[in-house]
């Protein structure tokens, strides 16, 4: 029993991570960008949720529309102002990074300025005692975080294979100089694919809070960095992958940290991110691709 | 011409500065004062803790003087900022020792400087009394340095007697950051007293500085029902710790240490029920009963204008075992004040403190618990 809920608590984790590493996967699948600006939009989200929530004192949903939504749109504003210029230019890939690292620091810096560097604690956003699922006790945020995140990848696999615009995005990652001779116009799908990206992050943000109810403006940073861990061992630019991923991380550390290794947990899940670099580089749902030289 | 334009006001800023950095100087030994040093940091990082301390220090030699003083003469606090550098310490402490001619030194304010001074003092015999500095290595350094404060590992052990005595526990849990020597020292202490004291400690998990996920380790301890849960960490790993045990509905009683202090600030009011019912142990008391504590907070108050913190409270309480050792010597000469200090009986506003033989004080703790989303002071416990 107790292993069993040591996989649940760690899937809880983990489904956090999947929803920041679809973010990474599906910019990566269409630009070739990581974008490791994108961690700390999860710590956009979860200032701009403790705004609306405690600030202003407005009602949970209104700060999860309003968290979405800035999220979406700070995520096409920097896509908008760092990097379609480069993209455009098609400026080489280390530009593109070094970029993404700039933005990064930059975002941590402003919210730095503007919150100081001390952490807020956020209200509890899903009060009530642990949930029982066969004998099983878990917590109820473990639940709630688990439950939203499934239905969120369900659906953003559904918009990816059944809409109109998931198909230009899945023809633009195939190939972005076809799509565009086909019509396609690829700035709006990229566009489009940073508000999602940005959008999950915030949904994740606000599962973050409810769990981890202390938030500062670093908090995006290893957050982040797992994500991209696990969108990399799922195969990144898979969107199937970015969730295996994400939960798998997550289990790791649980599991390790349950085993008494607190000391290792984040030696093993880079450990996991070499491993998979050596031994199957295209992660566990990628294609090989193999590189025209 | 523009060089040597600025080199001419870099230099005439020099001379400016002079009298002010020689201000405290012209003490001088003996003459109608009693002269008794203190180090800070009063800039820097640390200050936080060092403005305090010194305040402290100063209302006590303040509200001595205002009593005739001590030996019949004015007391005289001679004191530097150290920037909560080693270095600086050092040379402040010469500075002290040789223009100023203390007799005493109250300070320094945090561990690093502190050792430092120590070793330096000791060299000299010179009495020496830190409010605040609690490594082991400062009162090792020699038989002239003593502390105010209690150590780390002690409040472990306190924390560990008053489970068993006071709130009859059988079983405990211990969660501890392992990056960070306060915690595992009070851990390790916490865990030594409670087996002295009937208390079997069931399950020992660590963390590392900057986790935030807990739940693993939670999960364990859930899974042996200790009757306590104790939490040697620093307020906001308190935070996140009593909301994810609460979430996995861990029931145990939570306790802590001083680093607890705060833990309140980082609780949102919908999650405070986390930390209902614990108990953790700190210095002082802002709630304690003692008349001497309310004027001393009433008049600090008026004078700067800010809550006195624990520190301001030690360096007071520091500064007066000193003055009293003066006193009790009928001296200023160091090796009495040294003996005198030894054997003190003092009352102060951080509890009755007596001297063991490393001269680290024996006093009471003070338990608070936390009530109704507040923090209530519960009792003075000595183990």
């Amino acid at each position: 029993m107790g292993f069993l809920s040591q996989i649940v608590n760690g899937l809880g984790i983990g489904s956090i991570y999947a929803l920041v590493a679809l973010g990474y996967s599906m910019v990566y699948g269409i630009v070739q960008l990581i974008n490791f600006a994108h961690g700390d939009i999860i710590m956009v989200g979860a200032y701009v949720t403790y705004l609306v929530l405690v600030v202003a004192g407005a009602p949970l949903w209104v700060a999860v529309v309003a968290s979405l939504a800035f999220c979406a749109l700070a995520g096409v504003g920097i896509e908008r102002l760092a990097y379609r210029r480069l993209l455009r230019k098609g400026a080489p890939r280390i530009s593109l990074l070094i970029t993404a690292i700039g933005v990064s620091i930059f975002l941590e810096n402003l919210f730095q300025l503007l919150f100081t560097s001390s952490a807020k604690s956020m209200p509890n956003l899903f009060p009530g005692p642990p949930v029982s699922l066969g004998g099983l006790q878990v917590g109820r945020v473990t639940g709630i975080t688990l439950v939203t995140a499934v239905a969120l990848m369900a659906l953003l696999q559904l918009l990816v294979q059944k809409s109109r615009m998931g198909k230009a995005m899945r023809a633009a990652s195939e190939d972005t100089g076809a799509a565009k001779l086909m019509g396609i116009n690829t700035d709006t799908v990229v566009a489009f694919t940073f508000a999602v990206g940005s959008g999950l992050a915030a949904v994740g943000a606000i599962l973050y809070c409810g769990a981890y109810p202390l938030i500062n403006p670093y908090m995006g940073n290893l957050l982040g960095l797992k994500a991209f861990v696990a969108a990399v061992l799922g195969g990144i630019g898979s969107i199937p992958g970015a969730m295996l991923g994400g939960f798998l991380i997550g289990v790791a550390e649980s599991l390790t940290k349950a085993a008494g290794g607190s000391q290792i947990t984040d030696a093993v899940v880079f450990g996991i991110l070499i491993l998979v670099l050596l031994l199957r580089p295209a992660g566990l749902c990628g294609k090989n691709v193999r590189e025209k030289v | 011409m523009k060089k040597g334009r600025m080199c001419w006001a870099a230099l005439a800023m020099l001379v400016a500065a002079m009298p002010l950095a020689g201000c405290s100087n012209n003490g001088g030994n003996g003459g109608d004062t009693v002269n008794i040093g203190g180090l800070a940091p009063l800039t820097g990082n640390v200050s936080v803790y060092g403005v305090a301390t010194n305040n402290g220090a100063q209302m006590a030699v303040e509200a001595a003087n205002e009593k005739g003083g001590v030996l019949g003469k004015q007391i005289k606090y001679v004191y530097y900022d150290e920037k909560g550098d080693a270095t600086e310490a050092v040379n402040a402490y010469n500075k002290l020792v040789q223009n100023d001619g203390v007799v005493g030194l109250v300070g320094d304010v945090t561990s690093v400087p502190c050792i430092a001074v120590a070793q330096e003092a000791v060299k000299d015999g010179l009495p020496m009394i830190t409010g605040t500095g609690t490594a082991a290595a400062i009162t090792e350094a020699g038989e002239n340095v003593f502390r105010a404060c209690f150590t780390d590992p002690y409040q472990g052990q306190v924390m560990a007697q008053y489970a068993a005595k006071k709130l009859g526990s059988k079983t405990a849990a211990i969660l501890y950051n392992m990056a960070d020597d306060y915690s595992s020292g009070v851990a390790e202490a916490f865990e030594k007293e409670a087996a002295a004291a009937g208390i079997s400690v069931v399950e020992k998990q660590a963390y590392q500085t900057n986790d935030v996920d807990f739940k693993s380790q939670l999960q364990t301890i859930k899974g042996k029902s200790p009757d306590i849960l104790f939490l040697p960490v620093y307020y906001q790993d308190v935070a996140l710790i009593a909301v994810q045990a609460k979430q996995l509905g861990i029931g145990a009683t939570l306790m802590g240490v001083d680093g607890w202090d705060g833990v309140l600030e980082k609780i949102d009011k919908s999650n405070v029920s986390a930390v209902e019912g614990a108990y953790f142990c700190s210095q002082y008391s802002a709630e304690s009963e003692d008349p001497d504590v309310q004027r001393f907070i009433k008049d600090y108050k008026a004078k700067y204008n800010a809550d006195p913190n624990m520190f301001a409270v030690l360096g007071y309480d520091a500064m007066n075992i000193l003055l009293e050792s003066i006193k009790t010597a009928g001296t200023t000469d160091s090796a009495k004040v040294v003996d005198a200090m030894k054997d003190i009986k003092f009352k102060g506003l951080t509890g009755d403190i007596t001297f063991d033989k490393d001269r680290n004080p024996v006093k009471s703790a003070v338990i608070t618990t936390i009530k109704d989303g507040a923090y209530k002071f519960v009792e003075y416990f000595e183990k």
